[in-house]
């Protein structure tokens, strides 16, 4: 790991009078998993729509690679290598999966890469290459969030963004989708896992940040945070006091 | 039987015209669950573009026609980009009060410049028949509206399916949050697809001006025609218009040969309710909105 692709320095965010952000740092270094814990409500999603310019910011910054993206549109930022696949695997119902996959590579010109792109979601996850043609409303819980995540690497991402892709999914669907993440971080790709369990979270990422009511109340090492110390803070609860 | 037979022709001929009259509509309400009011006017504006540009300026329909299509679209580019765009976020209520004002601006000022009379836009075809059968008789006027409604709807639908602008509109559609992130500028897709309207809507006008000529406030007839064909064909799909406008088309002329020409516009809107009983969002409905 050798030093960080991306930065969020003093980020706040809030929704009309309410304060869904408040002052948030983290750093995501090149190569690693960082995962982002927290319960309903903890400002995960503000956090990540924020970054990829769909949420406005009241202040702070996001660098990435060396340049500061914060007022940048989404499309810039998707450009500049920032890809996310949003929360409820949100596919595009009315297009079939091969469309998805081509929506994913909007921004690519050139058709040698959408084709070689294509080949390494189909690759990742072969249920979709046998659903190329389905409309994306009849594939499963499972298939749909293959799709988001493929969809989302269609764009040659160096960062993705993965918003609760546990959500709804049955464990073994979900370990099965972890170990994809993990196949696309050994290709160079730095991912970021937003998540409310917390013990996969930890297992699965080299550095975790908890967020509690729009606050990051613990970070560091994965390997050095103990579950329940994590959840402790998760739930707010101080067995020391 | 003849009549029968001339009867079916007529309003499958017809039904073609009006599905040009009523994707536009179905489109900008498919993409941006916007029910445009101002459709029929801004259709009736076109009409009397073509109609004052070949008089005054170019002497020629195909010219006039030309421009009009550039100003139209400018128009619709404008109107989206400058109004709409900045209404939508608050929720399709106040873009659909924006469509309203500006349907009656446009009536209101085609009534100052040109006054309440009736227009028409003289059609080259109009005079020749090119088909006349003891079984049929078709005008070529009919036979163009006809042919180039169908074409444009098929050209349509073959771009919003087929090409990357086609689908980043639908992506749009379907989802803002996941289009954006794919990269898509979802507002930009918005002005194509109501420039899109306004080209369909303008060739409507063209058609329907040569047919059946306009004054000031027909844009609301025509509102209307295109309501009952969007319905019936379910909104957003581009196939589904081009049915709906056959049934309506059909259960008007039948209606007229069966219970007399008095009806006419009454059977066609009790086929509507009939369907919608039966199909409550239409026939065809493939641009899912949530
Ligand atoms: N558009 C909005 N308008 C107003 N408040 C919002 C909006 N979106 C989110 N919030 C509020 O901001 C806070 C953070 O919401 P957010 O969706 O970021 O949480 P989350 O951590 O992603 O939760 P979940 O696990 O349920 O997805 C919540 O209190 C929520 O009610
Ligand atoms: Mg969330």
């Amino acid at each position: 790991m050798d030093g960080a692709l991306m930065t969020v320095e003093g980020l706040s965010v809030s929704y009309g009078d309410f304060r869904a952000l408040h002052d948030i740092s983290m750093r995501f270094d090149r190569g690693s998993i960082v995962s982002i814990i927290g319960s309903n409500g903890a400002g995960k999603s503000t956090l990540l729509n924020a970054v990829m310019g769909i949420n406005r910011k009241l202040s702070g910054r996001v660098v990435f690679d060396g340049a500061d993206i914060t007022s940048m549109r989404t499309s810039a930022i998707v450009a500049k290598g920032v890809t996310m696949s949003p929360e409820g695997s949100s596919v595009f119902e009315d297009m079939s999966v091969h469309e998805n996959l081509l929506m994913g590579a909007y921004l690519t010109n050139s058709r040698d890469k959408r084709a070689r792109m294509t080949e390494r979601a189909y690759g990742l996850f072969p249920a979709l290459r046998e659903k190329s043609g389905q409309l994306a409303t009849f594939l499963s819980g499972g298939q749909r969030q293959m799709l988001a995540i493929a969809r989302a690497l269609m764009s040659d991402p160096k960062l993705l963004i993965c918003d609760e892709l546990s959500l709804g999914l049955a464990p073994v669907v979900v370990n099965d989708i972890y170990d994809r993440i993990l196949d696309v971080n050994e290709e160079g790709v730095t991912i970021v896992l937003v998540e409310q369990e917390v013990k996969r979270s930890l297992e699965f990422s080299d550095y975790s940040y908890v967020l509690v009511k729009g606050r990051v109340v613990i970070e560091g090492r994965s390997d050095e945070l103990s579950e329940d110390e994590v959840k402790d803070a998760y739930f707010g609860i101080n067995k020391y006091a | 039987m003849e009549l029968f037979v001339q009867t079916v022709v007529s309003g499958m001929l017809v039904g073609g015209l009006y599905a040009a009259i009523g994707v536009g509509l179905s489109l900008v309400f498919g993409i941006m669950g916007l029910t445009n009011i101002a459709h029929g006017s801004l259709m009736i504006l076109a009409s009397f573009f073509v109609m004052f540009f070949s008089r005054q300026v170019t002497g020629g329909v195909v010219t006039a026609l030309l421009l009009t299509l550039a100003i139209m679209a400018l128009i619709g580019a404008l109107t989206q980009g400058l109004l709409i765009n900045r209404v939508l976020d608050k929720g399709p209520e106040s873009a659909l009060l924006v469509t309203f004002g500006l349907a009656i601006i446009a009536q209101n000022v085609l009534q100052l410049v040109f006054g309440a009379d009736y227009k028409s836009i003289s059609s080259p075809f109009a005079s020749v028949n090119v088909i006349d059968t003891r079984w049929v008789i078709v005008s070529g006027e009919y036979m163009v509206n006809f042919l180039v409604s169908v074409a444009m709807l098929l050209a349509l639908h073959l771009m919003i399916r087929k090409t990357r602008l086609g689908r980043s509109i639908r992506a749009a559609a379907s989802n803002v949050v996941a289009a954006e992130l794919m990269g898509v500028d979802t507002k930009r897709a918005y002005i194509y697809a109501m420039c899109l309207a306004m080209l369909t809507g303008s060739m409507g006008g063209l058609l329907v001006g040569q047919t059946f000529g306009f004054y000031s406030y027909s844009g609301m007839s025509y509102l209307i025609i295109a309501f009952g064909v969007v319905v019936i064909g379910g909104m957003g799909s581009i196939l589904g218009t081009l049915i709906g406008g056959f049934i309506l088309g059909l259960a008007q002329l039948l209606g007229a040969y069966f219970f007399g020409p008095g009806v006419q516009v009454l059977v066609g809107y009790l086929a509507l309710l009939v369907i919608l009983a039966l199909r409550p969002r239409g026939l065809l409905s493939n641009m899912t909105r949530k």
